[in-house]
């Protein structure tokens, strides 16, 4: 292959002046001084300065960019957290069906009712899902999900003449729990977890008072662990008044299994990118559906998706769009979410239906356990060990702190080395209360093959560290680009071209 | 098996003799039995792809889209053309399918691309810091709050009434969490009067051009925010920016606003992008993923994330939002969008829309009974205010196969019958000719008629 002199060019560095990939459509209207339509001192000075490229260079640079990125339908990809299960290939074409893509999202209600009635379905299946009656699928991702569910946590308790201070988070909670908590006008404090990776009961007790508006827990945890105590967790919480949120990055471990709604959770968030297939796309987009219970329902965002029944018989029930809602919290986000993203996770929904769903969670619960054990089989645990011994849910969390003081390799070191062998790192450093952190979720669509070569590329570096840990601590070495100068870029950032 | 997972039942035996348990169930003892389902989901048997493709179909089927209508509806989303390259870009696996790039190493594509879509922004708003996307629009505007808040730690926002009307209500939605007061400033003629501004006022909030179609003077409103010790911020249509004076040029501190018409589809109402550009003063105080130019062990260019202090999964309760995944993918395809159109293609194309917003507006407001709601500069969209029920003009207009735009009674009752009417450059001269035969036709059949109570 013939390579670029230099395949870092950006699209504005290959811009020529003439060049072009867009021709207008044809003035056909009488042509005015734009002057008349627009003075110049409404009008900038230049022109943005966009890149000048014909279309086959556009077409070159992204295809080039392109093979710059690893990606899931290239290779395993176990990060934790993240769910990155396969993204089935149907979603996309059927989300691109011009009545689905081309939807004016102020068309009238009437002539909308296939979207209309897709949402409510979608709604009524994430309810079910989620052992709550009541969806809104309006957030347009986990964090506004979260920011949503402490503001109907707020309108609730103001409701009934309570102004309380605090949110509870445990030690293992993702940053957007206390970030949301912060900017949802309350105080974070944090709970421990025990010596099994639960949250500790009795700091819970001790922490939960008349001040704590809402326990905000994702269960199976960050750790991996299904919190054995959440029905006294949930009597301590709601014997204090406070509200049970119920961070769904994790749901993917319990479907038709066991429902947060059943264990008592007032508020649910749905992740549709990480459990419902939704493609990341490098960053987004996602969605954050929230699944309520009937005394939050009130104060849901505006609008909702509603089914109105027929007044005559036979006739075909009316969707529509309530906005008359005079406790709701008021609108997160424009329009009514991300409808593209609904088309896709209700398809997938549709496609597995409750068998499917059910066996979904217990694969990826069955992939996450058999990968633990193939690598305690490959002998990693010495350097690796598991952070709590405990049969895991979807994902596991391995410390490499003794990697780190034995064979002097960091799990950054661990992670980069991975990328040599064409594997996507788990999640590092996080959960924050592991040292040396690794969080591995394989996912349910990985096959055990794939698992197996994972467990001996492990075992693979670890040995290859006994012998010389500089191998490692300088990896990657067949990557697009080798390690990268963080700490310089934050502190001279260039965010953008210079021209 | 499910068609997406792959273990048979003999890897499953073999899995579960590796594990050292004798069943499934064993896997999920930790789960208390009272908290157990006991039944199966009622969810249905799940279906082959192809029922599962003909449902899907069906529904889209009962959706009138811009395919269907001659539509003239904006307000915040716009049926414009998305070149053909842009899907076929943004639907390869390696844009499609990978995580927000937190290994670098194996994503200098996507990180790539986030650099290019922060340059065409910064181009398009004048502002020097554009992050690499926000949700959408609307929400968009409640996070340029909260940056104001955090600067200034003041107690109001003074918000237009020309903002849109979901990002005001977005904004009132965060504003009562914070403690914080919203102040709505009203439209005088079409564009926003601000009132007095007192010395706790937090951010001044503007669209440009407005819900209503109008150009505001941004300079005079960034320099009253200024004065009172305030941000100034402006909502921001992307494409007309490419002819308007930028926020940067007219002293605005934070430009953000609805990406899609920047390649993206209508799809309801998402996912699109948000953009959020600001100055270098408030970078450090931006919300979400910023892409960094650095180099690598052996001196080769390379991007990142950067400036991650910010961020919630390094900052926690301090971080300056709580963005985790924002819309990566949608920015890639206004980047894409934004490259096609090029320097010279972008302003010839708004001049276009330009144009033919002029034709239109002239020809509409010439109608009997139909009128301008305000009569300042305009670039793709306008308002007009009929003599006649509009839901009713607009359903004879649907007889036509027209669709005239959007009814602004809900949101400005003030205008009970006032329409918002977009020209996108998909909307041709015949395109027009034929808005004006129905509504002229469709507002004389639904005049009252002088001296007869109806």
């Amino acid at each position: 292959m013939i390579r670029e002199a230099d395949d870092t060019l950006t699209i504005f560095e290959r811009s020529k002046p003439g060049r072009r990939a867009f021709s207008p459509p044809e003035l056909d209207v009488p042509e005015r001084p734009l002057d008349e339509l627009l003075s110049p001192e409404l009008r900038r000075a230049e022109a943005p300065r966009l890149p000048e490229v014909s279309e086959p260079e556009i077409v070159r640079h992204y295809n080039r960019l392109s093979k710059r990125n690893f990606d899931l339908d290239t290779g395993f990809y176990p990060l934790g957290s993240c769910t990155m299960k396969h993204n089935p290939k149907l979603h996309e074409r059927i989300a691109a069906l011009p009545g689905h893509a081309r939807l004016h999202p102020l068309q009238d209600p009437h002539q909308a009712q296939g979207a209309l009635e897709l949402m409510w379905r979608l709604q009524e299946a994430l309810g079910e899902i989620a052992g709550l009656p009541h969806v809104s699928l309006q957030p347009s991702a986990g964090s506004q999900g979260e920011l949503a569910g402490v503001l109907l946590t707020r309108a609730y308790q103001e409701d009934r003449g309570e102004r309380r201070t605090k949110v509870l988070t445990p030690d293992t909670a993702h940053g957007t729990n206390p970030a949301t908590v912060t900017m949802g006008g309350y105080e974070v404090v944090k709970v421990r977890s025990d010596t099994e990776g639960n949250v500790d009961l009795d700091d819970l007790r001790a922490k939960a008072d008349e001040d704590v508006a809402c326990l905000m827990l994702t269960n199976p945890s960050t750790l991996g662990l299904f919190e054995t105590g959440i029905e006294e967790i949930e009597r301590i919480v709601h014997g204090v008044g406070a509200t049970l949120y119920y961070d769904g990055a994790n749901l993917n471990a319990i479907m038709g299994i066991c429902r947060p709604g059943d264990m008592g959770f007032d508020i649910v968030h749905f992740n549709l990118h990480k459990s419902f297939t939704q493609p990341h796309g490098g960053g987004g987009p996602g969605a954050g559906p929230i699944a309520v219970s009937e005394r939050i329902e009130p104060y849901l965002p505006r609008p909702q998706v509603v089914r109105r029944e027929a007044s005559t018989n036979g006739a075909e029930p009316f969707y529509e769009l309530d906005h008359d809602r005079p406790k709701s919290i008021g609108r997160l986000r424009g329009f009514q979410g991300n409808y593209g993203v609904f088309v896709r996770s209700y398809a997938y929904i549709c496609s597995l239906g409750a068998p499917g769903l059910r066996e979904a969670s217990e694969t990826a619960v069955l992939n996450a356990n058999y990968l633990l054990a193939r690598l305690r089989r490959e002998g990693v645990m010495e350097y690796v060990p598991v952070a709590y011994e405990r049969l895991c849910m979807h994902e596991f969390v391995l410390s490499g702190e003794p990697m780190r003081r034995e064979l002097h390799i960091k799990t950054l070191d661990l992670a980069k080395r991975l990328l040599d062998h064409g594997v996507h790192p788990p999640t590092v450093y996080f959960p924050l209360i592991v040292e040396e952190a690794l969080m591995v979720e394989p996912t349910e669509t990985e096959t055990k093959e794939t698992l197996d070569r994972f467990a001996e590329v492990v075992a693979e570096i670890l040995k290859e560290a006994r012998e010389d840990p500089e191998v490692a601590r300088h990896a990657p070495y067949t990557t697009p680009a080798r390690r990268l100068d963080e700490a310089g870029a934050a502190r001279r950032p260039i965010v953008r071209q210079a021209m | 098996m499910t068609r997406y997972t792959s273990v048979t039942d003999a890897d499953r035996s073999e899995m579960l003799a590796t594990i050292g348990v004798s069943s499934i169930e064993e896997l999920f003892a930790d789960i208390p039995a009272g908290v157990r389902l006991s039944r199966p989901l009622s969810l249905g048997q799940g279906s082959s792809e192809q029922e599962v493709f003909e449902e899907f179909r069906a529904l889209a089927a009962r959706n009138t889209s811009a395919e269907d209508e001659v539509s003239f509806l904006g307000g915040g989303m716009y049926d414009h053309y998305v070149p053909a390259l842009v899907d076929s870009i943004i639907l390869r696996s390696e844009f499609l399918t990978p995580y927000t790039p937190y290994q670098p190493e194996i994503s200098q594509g996507g990180l790539q691309a986030m650099f290019e879509y922060q340059t065409a922004i910064s181009e398009l708003t004048g502002l020097p810091v554009s992050n690499a996307s926000v949700y959408e629009g609307p929400s968009a505007v409640a996070a340029a709050g909260y940056v104001a808040k955090h600067t200034n730690r003041r107690k109001r926002f003074v918000v237009s009434r020309g903002v849109h009307p979901h990002a005001r209500e977005c904004l009132r939605t965060m504003a009562g969490a914070w403690d914080m007061e919203v102040v709505e400033a009203p439209l005088n003629q079409g564009t926003t009067e601000l009132p007095e501004l007192t010395d706790d006022v937090s951010a001044v909030i503007v669209q440009q051009p407005n819900f209503l179609g109008a150009v505001e003077d941004l300079e005079t409103i960034a320099k009253a925010a200024h004065e009172a010790g305030g941000l100034a911020v402006a909502a921001c249509d992307p494409l007309p920016l490419a002819l308007l004076k930028t926020p940067g040029e007219s002293g605005i501190d934070v430009a953000v606003g609805e990406g899609q018409s920047l390649g993206n589809r209508l799809d309801f109402g998402g996912p699109s992008f948000g953009f959020f550009a600001a100055t270098e003063a408030l970078m450090r105080r931006m919300p979400g993923r910023i892409a960094g130019e650095t180099k690598d062990v052996d001196g080769k260019r390379g991007f990142v994330l950067t400036l991650q202090t910010r961020e919630q999964h390094i900052r926690r309760e301090k971080a300056t939002s709580n963005i985790c995944t924002a819309q990566a993918l949608n920015a890639l395809a206004g980047v894409i969008y934004l490259s096609w159109l090029g320097r010279r293609g972008v302003v010839e194309l708004v001049e276009l829309m330009l144009q033919r917003t002029a034709y239109a507006r002239e020809r509409l407001t010439a109608l009997d009974g139909v009128f301008g709601l305000h009569d300042r500069p305009v670039v793709r969209e306008f308002a007009l205010e009929l003599d006649a029920p509009v839901q009713r003009v607009i359903a004879r207009c649907r007889e036509h196969g027209v669709n005239p735009g959007y009814p602004l009674g809900r949101d400005y009752p003030e205008h009970e019958n006032g329409l918002l009417v977009a020209i996108t450059e998909r909307r041709t001269r015949a395109d027009i000719d034929r808005l004006v035969d129905a509504l002229s036709a469709a507002v004389a059949a639904e005049k009252p008629v002088v001296g007869v109570t109806r």
